[in-house]
This record gives C-alpha cells, sequence and structure tokens, in this order.
C-alpha cells in the first residue's frame, strides 16, 4: 500500500513537473497525461486494495502543518471508495486530455498552467480521501477548489468564462466559509483528528449537533449542486476544457456526498429522522428541477451540467432515506439505501464522464456548442456517436446498463419505506418515488433530444457537415468508460457486496453480505425483490440473434432501397425541415410552463401598405430560472448596495485607514478578552 | 416454482401469436360498434405477412440506428413478455426481472423509437418523437406509483410474488388501493399504447399523430416488425392489468390441466379487456395534445390516493 501511496505522488508531481518545462507538443501532452494517469490508476488500486484487504491505510508527518496536528492522512473504506471513484473518472479522462488539448497548442489557453493545475486538482482531490484530520481536510479541500477554479478559468479571455469563474469562486468560498463553522462546532475537546471528533461528537447536545448537519449539508451542498445552490455548475462546467468538466461533474462534486457522509453518518453517527427527510427533500427537488432545466438548454455541456444537479438529487434520495432508515434503526434497509446512493455515485462519475468527453469530442470537430448546429455526426464521428449512446442510454438508467441498476436500488429503498414507524415520514417516499420516476422519464426524452439532435438527422451546418472523427487517445478514453458503464451495469452482484464493505461498522451499519444473495441475480432483504441484469443483457442479445434467424426462416424479404425521405410530395429535403432541439422539448415546456415561466416576445413587421403583408416576424423566448431570479438577484442587488455603501470610507486618505485599522484591532482585543 | 423452461417458449410463442389478433379484434369489435362490417379480427396476420414480404425503403439520410432500432424495440417487448405471468407464475425467469425492470424495458425500447423517429430528419418524425418522449415522461410517474401499491399489498415487487400474494389472500384484490391503482394503470396503459384519447391508432393526421407519425419512414420487414411489436405492448400492458389485479385462473402448477385453464382464462381476461378499450375508443374522441398531460395528471393523483389509502389500511 505505501508502495502504491508513494506512485500516486510521485506519478502526479511527474505530471506536474513535465507540464512545467512546458507540456506542448504530442510527447509534453502525452507526459502530462500519462503522469495523471498513472496516478489515478495507482490512486484506484490503493482503494480497490484497501476495501478488499480491510487494514485501511495511514501515513502521519507532523512535520507538515505542525499547528493542525501534522498532515495526517489515512485511508479507511469509504474514502477507499471515493479514491477509486476518482480513479474511475481521471484514468480516462487524463487519456482524453493528451488529444483533447491539442486545440490549446495555439496558445488560446497556457498548456503550461493546464497541465500543472490538472495534475495538482488530481493530486488534492485524492488526497481529500485521505485526510484524517481537520486542518488537512480543509487544506486540501481549499486546494482542490482553486486548483479547479484555475481549470475553469483555462480559456480565460473569454468574458463567459470569467463570469463562470466568478460564480464558481463565490460558491467555493461559501461553502467552505459554512465547512469552517461546521467543523469549529465539532471541535469541542483537544484532538482534532477524525478519531477525536467521532468520540466528542457522542458528547455534543443535540440541537448543535443539528446545527453541524445543516452547515455541514449546506457546505457540501454548494460543492455537489443541490438546489439552490447548484448555480454555479451549469455556468462552470460548460466553460472548463472537456475533459476537465468531466472530471468536475463525474468526480470532484462526488466528494460533496463524500463530506457529508463522513460528517453526517461517520463522525455524528447519524441523527433524527428530519435530518434524513431534509436530505430527501432536497434530492427530489434537486432532481426533478435538474432534469427539468437540462431539457430547456440546447447548449450540449450544460445540458450537461443540468444533468448532474439531477444525478446529485437521486445520489442523495438514497443518502436521505439510508438516513431516515438509520434513525428508525432499521439498519439494513439503511445499508439498501446507502449503496444505492454509493452505487449511482460511481455510476454517475462514469456515464457523466463518458457524456462530457462525448460532448468534447463534438465541440472539438465542430467549434460549437449549441445543439442546434449539429446533426448527421453519427456518419462522421461513427465512434463518438456510439460512446456517446451508451453514455445517453446509461443516464437514461435504460437496462442493461448501469444507470438502471442504481436507480433501481434506490426505488427499491424507497419502495421499503412503508416500514418506517412515524407515518409523516413514511408517507415521504411515495412522494419521493413518483418524483424519482418523473425524472427518470424525463432524463430519457432530454436524452433523446440530446442524442437525437445532435447526431442523427441532417447537419445544420457547414461546421457539422464537415466535422472529422475524434484522435484515437479521445477514443480510447471514452471506450474506457463505456465499458465501464456497461459493466458495473451487468455485475451489480459483484459491486452491491463491495460496498456493503464499505458502509459496514459506519454509523453502526451492520455487514450487509448475509442480506444479498451472490449470484447472478441481486436479491434483496427480505425476498422484497431480484433482478439480474446480466441474465437480461444475455437475454436481450439471445433473443435480437432469434428474431435474424426468425427473418430467415419465415422467408422474409432482405432486399432494402435507399430513397428520400417522404417529404409530402415535396422533393428536396433540406435541414432547416428538420425539428429542433427547441421544437422537441416544445411540448413539456408548455406542460411545465408553470415553473419555467417562459418570456415570450413576438415581433411582428408590417408593410407600410397593408397589414396583410408581413414583412418580417421575430420571436424570441426566454427562460430565467426562477432561483436566480428570486434568491440570486436580490442577493447580488444586496450585495452591490452593501458594496456601495462601503465605498463611503474609502475616502483616499491614509490616515483614516490607519485609524480603521487601529480600530479594528481593538474591537478585535476586546473580543478576544471578553470570550 | 414451475421450473421447467419450456414453459417460457411456450409463453413466448403464444405472446407472439396472440398479440396481433388482440389488435384485430378490438379493431373489428370498434368496426361492428360504429355500424361498420370491419376487417376480420385476423386482418393484422395478412398485414404481417404481407410487410415481411416487401422489401424495405430506407431514407438516405438515416443512419445504422435506423435499422437496428426495430430489432431493439421487438426485441425488448419479447424480453418483457418472459417475464410478465401471462399463464403460469411464477415463472422460471421470473427472478431476473421485476415489475420496475418491466418498465424500464419498454422504455428501452421507447427511447430507440423516437431515436429512430428523429433518425431521418423529417419534420414528422422529430414531432413524433417528441410527443412521445412527453407522454412517455409523464405517465411514468403513475407507474411507478401503481407499482407501489402493488408492492405493498403483495411485500415484493416481483410479478410471480404479487400474483401468488394476491391468489392466497384474494381480500387484497378487492382493496381500494388497488382499485384506484387499476384505474391508474388502465388511463396509462392508453397512453402508452398510443389508444384514444391520447393518440388515435387508425388516423394519419398530422395534428394528432404521435405513434405513427415516428414510424412513418419505416417500411417492409422493418415496419412488420414495429407494428408486431405494438401489439405485443398492447397484450403486455392487459395482462398487466388482467394478472396482477385478478390473478384468478393463472397457473401455479406445471400440471397440463391448470396451464390449460390458465390460457384460457387469459385469453378470455384479454378479450374482455380487448372490448373495454374498442368500447372506450367510440365513445370518446381524441383530446387536444395539450390535454393530454391532464388526464395523464389525473391518473397520477389516483395512483396517488392508491398508494395512500394502501399506507393508511395497512
Amino acid at each position: 500500500m505505501q508502495l502504491l501511496f508513494i506512485v500516486m505522488i510521485v506519478s502526479y508531481l511527474a505530471g506536474m513537473g513535465a507540464a512545467l518545462t512546458g507540456g506542448r507538443g504530442p510527447i509534453g501532452r502525452g507526459l502530462v497525461a500519462a503522469g495523471a494517469a498513472i496516478g489515478a490508476g495507482a490512486g484506484l488500486v490503493l482503494g480497490a486494495v484497501v476495501i478488499l484487504s480491510g487494514t485501511p491505510f495511514a501515513l502521519r508527518i507532523p512535520e507538515i502543518l505542525p499547528m493542525g496536528g501534522g498532515f495526517d492522512l489515512r485511508l479507511d473504506a469509504l474514502g477507499a471508495f471515493f479514491l477509486i471513484v476518482i480513479g474511475v473518472g481521471a484514468v480516462p479522462a487524463s487519456i482524453y486530455g493528451a488529444g483533447y488539448t491539442e486545440t490549446y497548442e495555439d496558445g488560446r489557453a497556457s498548456l503550461r498552467l493546464l497541465g500543472v493545475m490538472f495534475n495538482l486538482f488530481l493530486l488534492l482531490m485524492s488526497l481529500v480521501t485521505l485526510a484524517n484530520n481537520v486542518l488537512t481536510f480543509l487544506m486540501m479541500w481549499e486546494g482542490m477548489s482553486l486548483a479547479s477554479y484555475f481549470l475553469v478559468m483555462a480559456e480565460a479571455h473569454d468574458e463567459n468564462t470569467q463570469q463562470a469563474g466568478n460564480w464558481y469562486a463565490a460558491m467555493a468560498h461559501l461553502g467552505l466559509a459554512l465547512l469552517l463553522v461546521a467543523f469549529l462546532l465539532l471541535m469541542t475537546g483537544t484532538g482534532e483528528t477524525f478519531a477525536d471528533l467521532r468520540a466528542q461528537a457522542q458528547t455534543l447536545d443535540p440541537a448543535v449537533r443539528g446545527v453541524i448537519f445543516m452547515l455541514a449539508l449546506l457546505g457540501f451542498g454548494s460543492k455537489t449542486g443541490i438546489v439552490p445552490l447548484h448555480v454555479w455548475l451549469p455556468r462552470a462546467h460548460p466553460a472548463a476544457p472537456s475533459h476537465v468538466s468531466a472530471l468536475m461533474s463525474g468526480v470532484m462534486i462526488k466528494l460533496g456526498i463524500y463530506g457529508l457522509l463522513r460528517v453526517g453518518l461517520d463522525l455524528l453517527g447519524g441523527g433524527p429522522m428530519w435530518w434524513g427527510a431534509l436530505v430527501l427533500a432536497i434530492g427530489a427537488l434537486s432532481a426533478v428541477l435538474g432534469v427539468l432545466y437540462a431539457l430547456m438548454e440546447h447548449d450540449l455541456k450544460r445540458l450537461l451540467a443540468y444533468h448532474s444537479v439531477e444525478n446529485i438529487g437521486i445520489i442523495l434520495l438514497g443518502v436521505g432515506a439510508g438516513f431516515m432508515f438509520q434513525s428508525a434503526g432499521l439498519t439494513r434497509l439503511s445499508a439498501l439505501a446507502f449503496i444505492g446512493g454509493l452505487y449511482h455515485t460511481i455510476n454517475h462519475a462514469s456515464f457523466k464522464g463518458l457524456l462530457f468527453l462525448g460532448a468534447g469530442s463534438v465541440l472539438h470537430a465542430t467549434g460549437t456548442r449549441n445543439m442546434e448546429e449539429m446533426g448527421g455526426l453519427i456518419k462522421r464521428m461513427p465512434w463518438t456517436a456510439l460512446f456517446f449512446l451508451i453514455g445517453a442510454a446509461a443516464i437514461s438508467a435504460l437496462p442493461p446498463l448501469n444507470g438502471f441498476v442504481s436507480e433501481w436500488i434506490v426505488f427499491q429503498s424507497l419502495l421499503s419505506g412503508v416500514n418506517l414507524p412515524s407515518p409523516e415520514a413514511a408517507i415521504m417516499m411515495p412522494v419521493a418515488v413518483g418524483m424519482l420516476a418523473l425524472t427518470s422519464g424525463l432524463a430519457a426524452a432530454c436524452f433523446v433530444k440530446a442524442f437525437g439532435i445532435s447526431f442523427l438527422a441532417l447537419p445544420r451546418s457547414p461546421e457539422a457537415e464537415h466535422a472529422h472523427e475524434a484522435p484515437r487517445s479521445m477514443q480510447v478514453g471514452m471506450a474506457l468508460l463505456a465499458v465501464v458503464c456497461i459493466g458495473l451495469g451487468l455485475a451489480p452482484f459483484v459491486v452491491v457486496p463491495l460496498l456493503g464493505k464499505v458502509l459496514t461498522g459506519l454509523g453502526g451499519l451492520p455487514p450487509t453480505e448475509a442480506a444479498f444473495t451472490l449470484n447472478l441475480s441481486l436479491q434483496l432483504p427480505a425476498n422484497f425483490a431480484t433482478m439480474s441484469p446480466a441474465l437480461i443483457g444475455v437475454g436481450l442479445i439471445a433473443i435480437l440473434g432469434l428474431i435474424s434467424i426468425g427473418l430467415r426462416l419465415f422467408n422474409a424479404n432482405r432486399r432494402q432501397r435507399v430513397s428520400d425521405s417522404w417529404g409530402c410530395g415535396r422533393i428536396g429535403q433540406s435541414p432547416r425541415m428538420e425539428y429542433t432541439a427547441t421544437a422537441f422539448a416544445e411540448p413539456l415546456r408548455r406542460v411545465f410552463s408553470e415553473i419555467y415561466r417562459p418570456s415570450k416576445e413576438v415581433t411582428i413587421d408590417f408593410h407600410p401598405e397593408s397589414k396583410y403583408f408581413v414583412q418580417s416576424i421575430e420571436y424570441r423566448s426566454e427562460i430565467t430560472p426562477w432561483f436566480d431570479r428570486v434568491i440570486y438577484d436580490p442577493l447580488l442587488a444586496l450585495i452591490r448596495f452593501l458594496a456601495r455603501s462601503v465605498r463611503r470610507l474609502q475616502s483616499g486618505s491614509l490616515h483614516l485607514y490607519l485609524m480603521l485599522v487601529a480600530l479594528t484591532l481593538f474591537v478585535l482585543l476586546v473580543v478576544a478578552r471578553w470570550f | 416454482m414451475i421450473d421447467s423452461y419450456w414453459l417460457e417458449v411456450v409463453q413466448g410463442l403464444l405472446a407472439l401469436l396472440v398479440a396481433p389478433g388482440l389488435v384485430g379484434l378490438v379493431r373489428w369489435v370498434k368496426a361492428r360498434l360504429q355500424n361498420r362490417r370491419g376487417a376480420p379480427p385476423w386482418q393484422p396476420y395478412f398485414e404481417l405477412r404481407k410487410l415481411f414480404q416487401k422489401e424495405a425503403v430506407i431514407s438516405k439520410n438515416a443512419s445504422w440506428l435506423f435499422r437496428f432500432a426495430p430489432y431493439i424495440v421487438f426485441g425488448s417487448a419479447l424480453m418483457v413478455v418472459l417475464l410478465v405471468p401471462l399463464i403460469a407464475a411464477p415463472l422460471p425467469l421470473g427472478g431476473i426481472g421485476d415489475l420496475l425492470v418491466v418498465v424500464y424495458l419498454l422504455l428501452l425500447g421507447t427511447f430507440f423509437l423516437a431515436l429512430a423517429g428523429l433518425d431521418p430528419g423529417t419534420a414528422f418524425g422529430g414531432m413524433g418523437a417528441s410527443r412521445e418522449m412527453t407522454v412517455a415522461a409523464i405517465a411514468e410517474p403513475t407507474i411507478a406509483l401503481a407499482i407501489f401499491t402493488l408492492a405493498l399489498s403483495a411485500g415484493s415487487t416481483n410479478l410471480g410474488r404479487i400474483v401468488t400474494q394476491t391468489l392466497v389472500d384474494p381480500s387484497i384484490a378487492g382493496s381500494p388501493g388497488r382499485v384506484l391503482a387499476f384505474v391508474a394503470l388502465f388511463i396509462v396503459t392508453l397512453a402508452e399504447t398510443g389508444r384514444l384519447p391520447v393518440d388515435n391508432p387508425a388516423t394519419h393526421l398530422e395534428l394528432t399523430m404521435i405513434h405513427e407519425a415516428m414510424i412513418l419512414e419505416y417500411s417492409g420487414r422493418y415496419l412488420a416488425l414495429i407494428e408486431w411489436a405494438a401489439s405485443l405492448k398492447l397484450l403486455i400492458f392487459l395482462s398487466l392489468l388482467a394478472n396482477l389485479f385478478a390473478p384468478w385462473g393463472v397457473a401455479t402448477e406445471p400440471t397440463l390441466l391448470a396451464l390449460g385453464v390458465g390460457i384460457v382464462t387469459w385469453l378470455f381476461k384479454l378479450a374482455l379487456l380487448g372490448v373495454i378499450i374498442a368500447v372506450l375508443e367510440t365513445r370518446v374522441a381524441k383530446l387536444r395534445l395539450f390535454r393530454v398531460p391532464e388526464l395523464l395528471g389525473l391518473s397520477f393523483v389516483l395512483a396517488l390516493l392508491a398508494v395512500t389509502s394502501s399506507f393508511l389500511l395497512k
């Protein structure tokens, strides 16, 4: 384990070194990517070893950070799982990055900065999962946010990117501030390692525990992107280079889930029913609103970013149900629900990573993120199209792929909610089931739109017509993730017991191995339900074979002729006749108009002679998300107002400033004396 | 447990054989109710034969996905047939998929069919795909809650278990939750299988088409597969309604007599539901597209009531 850890650290550092020397050209970019990929791979293996062997890996260097208890690392099973998630997302993204960053050779972004920050980002993310005391954790957490900030700002000359960076920095630090308070409240004794905190948390006042949980939920929530703290996601993820978006969306936001489980389940050991109920409600809200706004997006990467909000919601549905069952003492069901959440975590890392890489290939080939200018890419980029289709089917929870398996487990755990003793908690479950079902149905609709409009039919712009397939390294990155999506889908009977191991002992959860039957199918406790995606997959392939045989057997006509599409008698078909992404989403926009509240503006220019002749019609419709309107616009106005008020102090007089400094010092001293 | 695997083969073949006839029956009854002579119930078999013998015309804009989709649509429907207890329960393959798997396998078919609708790049195809996915998405919560209700009273989402549990304790079949869930699921059945008042399977009017618009570009054996799959889907939904809510007659032991009774009662229940749909289709007019969500909203409320009442009575 020691060796793997050293390989991981050294490899990331080597990647940074390679980037510092330039990181240009195929070799330079390759070295940067190799450092990241080997580092992430070593982390993945390290995580797997820890989970399989059941012995945590620990390392403490007191010389670094001497005042905060030293640089203290310890990788237990929960951290190891998230280290694996990082590896699953980062290995393919790094390989992909080798080819993708070629576009930056023209100097649009500094390859040196990008390479250094990419490796540093991965290193710090990995260390977040290893951190074992408060200071180490917070340092790594903040470092991770800063490194990813620089990655988002890679194309800093773009004004949208700058805005995205500002949003991201503000939300990340809001979260950090909340976390600082949460940890301060947790640290009541002398020690600051997680083991000390765990012991101290037992003696805390329930009200304080509640406050800590709320703060952790909001603080980590701002990183994961729960509604309404998700506003930075659809801004920052599209702005970042695509392999970075894949990591941020697939991996980094999951560390918020890690933090929530670490603090809520591990350190605090679970709590009253309302904790879980709150998480469940936030999860349901995030899931539905995430997918609803995704449907209205025509920027492919923004659409994917909104889907991250949706999937975080699904994960939180599992986690919330887990907390609820745990507080009712139903530990087996609780383990099941948490397993659903964790399973969806790693699944989302794989398919969202894949989709972002696919979107990146499209961006690379066509130079646009606007779906209305794409089309026909399946013929020009067949491999990218195939991989994107696999990702789209997986995120739409279609069997036998991985998204389905984890949603199935979350569904089953919600269905078991009837066992909760308090009726008002139990009645939340059917509502959550309805929301989850609506979410998955809308997600399927959204990905029919995303894939159908971008990849099928005729190209809608010259750029799309002259698109080219992505280079080999990018294809390899996508292929790896596609294989992961299929593998995680077919083999839940391998994954679920491992996830059970991850959870065993956290917050008093029992070992779950006995509860699940370990054959090809996945059997839930108390014989509630069984399913086997592997057999479904085999069955589907067998049936497809049988259909072909049947068609031959019954002597079906096998000739086919290629001809024009039917155009109601009109000859010649142009891309302008195709359904657009806007048109595709129109029925749902009308159905959910109460939520969207779209603004509509139609300007008609009539001919001066007669109103019967129209010269031009202009139609414009916009949707402003309600949380922007209700929460953030007033908030920004308030901040601007406060900033203006503070400006009065800024007179330019040095004496005034010195006096203010002295005054502040005095006030601080008085405060320090009193408390 | 009935574990001879030939039962699955029999059930699959039986479903393939009966499905077109069920569609034919609905059409024939409908014609009779409208004072038309109508084509005989076995007309769909001739149509399938004719389609299989015709060459397929493919749009030049279409990709491999367009040719692949009919196989997935048909294959997923056939896979579902192997999981749903049509004549006997529990089935030997019943353990590989529960009710949720059934729903999502059908969604798999819809997903690919909608993509195939977009593939040739015509306005109709896109329109159909968009509407089909809209209806499918807003029908989804109702289905989930109906499943919830069934699972509550049977203690399982496994289809075989729901059937046997209801046979053991018939009183749960008449519970208010079950009845409400049945009505909710019936409305969803109309939407999912493209019947009136949601979609009209008999017209090609551009303003109203949903399913037909999506498959407009298909011909030859591809169209045959899609039509056959659509009839299988109708058969699946009606069988679910019949056998989950009123499972009497379903064979629970592998004797020839029990299976014979199972087949006869199943055919009878299918015919009964088919006639109900035919009567309904002659009595109601098609809803405007944007009124459809209201209907599905109603079904959702019914399903929610179903779950709530099951909670209260538990």
